[in-house]
């Protein structure tokens, strides 16, 4: 049986420097990400955070950075008391043009078999990359009420 | 048809700012289809119990089934059955559910592809492929006004796992 983890992949009208840049730019992801700030030089090794409202809500490392076709660091929850005893999970985003469009693919794994963090992420990512994709192609946010991040996960 | 045999093996979220109507209306009509569906025409009876077909760009029938579940704009389930020999008959019928709902001022829609039988993942392989370039592709045409082309091929793996059942393909 195949272990927990996550893929999406959504196509953007955009070029794979422009999604680097959308993926590692805190002054981006607080446009898409609800207001949470990546921070890293992206250097294999390197820390990764991700800042909400001063708070680092999750960290890692940098474990490859190819730009701009692949980037994956490690992630830790560090806010909710619940989701913090999870194992390290790992992020993977894979950059692929594909004729006038980017190919994104998210691969978030690592995760316990009954653990929640899978169904938190399974519900962020989506939301996140919605976003994202709007504000690639229209330069518009979309107004997605922070909430949509926990639906189906109790973070209470 | 006993509904809770089904199980839902992909399921793909998508956030689009747009109208629950109007993402309803992108889903369900040729017009709109044929520009984010790769050419490919959805022609929907819009009641319960009607037809729903897809047709490819030739006008051949790609897929065929009904409408199974129907509550505009809200949830819309059809039988969604791929119209090539032996196909039905060897995976069982699958059922594909949409559901729309408001997200703040976006639309929040949940595509659910359920199959009565586990299925391996070389056999999902082609909707988990084609999901993600259609809903992208109907996102895209509801916020700017044009649909990318996004050219899809059966992925390989699919094609070598329903050969291998006896399934033929085109």
């Amino acid at each position: 049986m195949s272990k927990p983890r996550f893929v999406y992949v959504t196509y953007i009208e955009t070029t794979p420097e422009k999604l680097w840049d959308a993926l590692t730019s805190s002054e981006f992801t607080k446009q898409y990400w609800f207001g949470a700030e990546v921070r890293s030089d992206w250097k294999i090794g390197s820390p990764f955070a991700l800042m909400l409202d001063g708070e680092t809500t999750d960290s890692g490392a940098i474990l490859e950075s190819d730009p701009p076709r692949r980037l994956s660091y490690s992630f830790k929850h560090q806010k909710f008391e619940e989701l913090r005893g999870e194992p390290i999970s790992r992020v993977v985003f894979t950059l692929e043009p594909f004729g006038s469009l980017v190919r994104l693919t998210v691969l978030h794994d690592g995760f316990v078999e009954g653990g929640k963090y899978l169904g938190a992420v399974s519900n962020g990512w989506p939301a996140i990359l919605s976003g994202l994709k709007s504000l690639l192609e229209t330069g518009k946010v979309l107004a997605i009420p922070r909430v949509a991040l926990n639906k189906g996960f109790d973070a209470k | 048809m006993n509904l809770d045999q089904f199980k839902p093996l992909t399921v793909y979220t998508i956030y689009i700012a747009s109208t629950p109507e109007k993402v309803w209306q992108a889903l369900t009509s040729a017009e709109l289809s044929r520009k984010y569906f790769s050419g490919f025409a959805v022609e929907m009876e819009q009641k319960l119990g009607g037809t729903f077909i897809v047709r490819a760009p030739d006008g051949a029938l790609h897929i065929s089934g009904e409408v199974f579940e129907y509550d505009p704009p809200k949830k819309l389930t059809v039988t969604w059955n791929v119209n090539w020999p032996d196909l039905v008959e060897k995976l069982g019928t699958t059922l594909v559910t949409y559901e729309i709902e408001p997200a703040g001022e976006a639309v929040r829609l949940t595509m659910s592809e359920r199959h009565d039988r586990p299925l391996s993942d070389d056999i999902l392989s082609g909707g988990r492929t084609g999901w993600p370039a259609i809903l992208s592709g109907l996102k895209s045409l509801l916020e700017t006004g044009k649909a990318p082309q996004i050219k899809m091929a059966p992925p390989a793996e699919m094609l070598a796992a329903l050969k291998a059942m006896g399934i033929r393909t085109p």
